[in-house]
């Protein structure tokens, strides 16, 4: 089986985030950046435990600069065969997916996985826009995969129950929480990442549908009102007078 | 020229949102001189089609022969309803459905799609200027749209419809259009009597502090009382505690409920980005330095296990009095 794996890098989670360039763009000084944990914890591990399984291999692939290597490796040292970096700097999603829908045509991968969403842009569009430019069946926020020769069955969590889904491969699948569990990689993952492949692909010229014009942070609260453990009708009376929510 | 609005109807029944989507599209829709267009699917009855009038939609196309959420058929079938009525504006739902469909809509017609926002567009001339959030909520962004047509998918609980008593005109649509190659086999329900997390307007919240998932009788009795949802923090789902699909923060669910109550929760930077949309938030800790409080409206320093039982009978003593 030949899977593929979209990864992005983000922020560390606990990343101070603010603005430089009249609050246009995000200020990377300073800020650690990760693999996106749906792309690794849940995409790209279960990738893995499917290969495992069934043998074939694990591409990644990420549309970015020369900056994303280090997450590139990080990647690889889980387990990942090899590595595409697409080089470019993903200026908005439709941009982002379609850059890796031309790597990916021809290239008959039997399942192309993605993260969930990323938890900086938190759009959760590539994969979708992916799976229409290469005309494949998609499935979104899906926390189970098996795979069973060329059948795959998915579940995923709707509000009101989890649903049961069968394909045939090819598809692409979204991955979210319950998908597989996080590995840290090891000292041999570690060593066996240098020298893995990774190829950098010229990126196609093309325009942004969207564009971010403006950040801004939301404002930030008062003090907090402290009320007495003992007095919870007055927290009450609050909620009701004062915050109008109950 | 139209907006149109897709509207979810997962197995049989029009999904919620449908009222806040309808709601926001009409706003835009006035702001261009123009209508919104309902496009949905399967066997729903005409009068819950024709109420979403009351929202602001004057004409309502329903596929009865689709049933289930395949996102190539509903794909088609959104794309379909837009030639018909040149919609230059559709809008969806942030969820799972809304996460399948307006991408792959997006891709489709090289239309730009503003994924998750919570406010109405500005409009400068051709451009449409939405506001999201981004990092996890713990930030906006302003994001232009370019193309003619405008993909806005709308975060829950981010508008407040307001009804009128307006009907819109049902229509048959049933256009020819591939069926998608998913096969959809069952739903397994949650055992939620109550509302789900996404959408619920209150949330009642607990972590590492409730120290056993036995104890989670007193949170379960407060959002009882409160017609609330229940959440919980990232460690106690991934012990087991409790179920994942409860799990708020930056890995878990995002929401944005009127009001959130946590208990026993530190109120950790990546628990934060999941809840600080929520209106009002109350925080019981035992700890006076725990984070969560500089991110609350309104603290009590207080045990969990007294304060949570004491909070529900003051809710039960309010209601009764009003
Ligand atoms: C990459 C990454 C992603 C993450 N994503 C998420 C996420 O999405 N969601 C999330 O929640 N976390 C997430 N975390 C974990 C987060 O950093 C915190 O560890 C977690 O939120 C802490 O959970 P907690 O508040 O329940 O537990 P603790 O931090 O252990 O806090 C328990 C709190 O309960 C209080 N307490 C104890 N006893 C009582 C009592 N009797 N009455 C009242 N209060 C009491 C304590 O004072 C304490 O403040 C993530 C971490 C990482 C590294
Ligand atoms: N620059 C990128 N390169 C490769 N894959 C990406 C990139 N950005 C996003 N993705 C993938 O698309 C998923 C959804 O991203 P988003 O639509 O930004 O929420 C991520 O979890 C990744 O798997």
């Amino acid at each position: 089986m030949k899977i593929l794996v979209c990864i992005s890098k983000a922020p560390d989670t606990t990343a101070k985030i603010s603005f430089t360039e009249n609050d246009t763009r995000f200020n990377e000084d300073k800020v650690q950046f990760i693999v996106n944990p749906y792309d690794e914890w849940y995409a790209l591990v279960r990738a893995l435990e499917l290969k495992e399984q069934h043998g074939g291999t694990v591409t990644i692939v990420t549309v970015g600069e020369p900056d994303v290597d280090p997450i590139i490796r990080k990647a690889l040292a889980i387990g990942a065969d090899e590595a595409v970096r697409i080089n470019a700097a993903p200026v908005d999603s439709y941009f982002t997916a379609k850059q890796l829908a031309i790597y990916a045509k021809d290239k008959n991968f039997d399942l192309i996985l993605t993260g969930k969403e990323t938890i900086n842009y938190n759009g959760s569009q590539v994969g979708g826009m992916l799976a229409e430019l290469l005309e494949l069946p998609y499935v979104s926020v899906a926390r189970k995969l098996d795979v069973n020769g060329t059948e795959a069955t998915i579940e995923r969590d709707l509000p009101a129950g989890t649903e049961v889904i069968e394909g045939s491969l090819p598809l692409v699948v979204t991955c979210a929480k319950g998908m597989a569990e996080q590995r840290i990689p090891n000292m041999r993952g570690i060593m066996a990442a240098r020298t893995k492949p990774l190829t950098v692909v010229e990126a196609a010229d093309l325009k942004p549908l969207t564009t971010i014009i403006k950040y801004s942070l939301p404002p930030s609260k008062g003090a907090v009102k402290l009320i007495d453990p003992e007095n919870m009708d007055e927290l009450v009376s609050l909620l009701h007078n004062e915050a109008k929510v109950i | 020229m139209s907006v149109l609005v897709f509207a979810d109807a997962p197995h049989g029944k029009l999904a919620k949102s449908a009222s806040e989507t309808v709601y926001y599209g009409k706003k835009i829709a006035d702001k261009l001189s123009s209508t919104v267009t309902v496009v949905t699917y399967g066997n729903i009855d005409q009068a819950t089609l024709a109420a979403l009038g009351n929202y602001g939609a004057s004409k309502v196309l329903v596929n009865p022969e689709v049933t289930d959420e395949n996102d190539q058929t509903l794909t088609a079938l959104c794309v379909e309803a837009a030639a018909a009525e040149s919609a230059t504006v559709i809008i969806f739902s942030f969820d799972p459905t809304g996460k399948m469909l307006a991408p792959r809509i997006s891709a489709k017609l090289e239309a730009g799609l503003v994924a998750g926002a919570i406010a109405i567009p500005e409009m400068e001339g051709d451009t449409f200027v939405v506001r999201k959030n981004v990092f996890s909520g713990k930030a906006f962004a302003d994001c232009a749209i370019h193309t003619d047509i405008k993909l806005i998918s709308l975060m829950p609980n981010s508008v407040k419809p307001v009804q009128t008593d307006a009907q819109a005109s049902v229509e048959n649509f049933t256009p020819e259009i591939t069926t998608g190659k998913l096969r959809f086999k069952e739903l397994k329900a949650i055992s939620t009597e109550g509302v789900p997390l996404t959408e619920a307007e209150t949330v009642v919240s607990a972590g590492r502090g409730l120290k056993g998932p036995d104890n989670w009788g007193i949170v379960e009795d407060l959002a009882h009382e409160l017609g609330a949802a229940t959440a919980c923090s990232r460690p106690v789902a991934d012990i087991g505690w409790r179920p994942h699909h409860e799990h708020v923060g930056q890995t878990g669910i995002a929401i944005r409920p009127n009001l959130y109550i946590a208990a026993g929760i530190s109120g950790a930077i990546q628990h934060l980005a999941g809840v600080n949309g929520s209106k009002v938030i109350v925080v019981i800790n035992t700890d006076p330095e725990a984070p969560f409080f500089k991110a609350a409206d309104y603290g009590v320093i207080g045990d969990a296990f007294e304060v949570l039982p004491r909070l529900t009978e003051a809710i039960k003593k309010f209601k009764a009095s009003n």
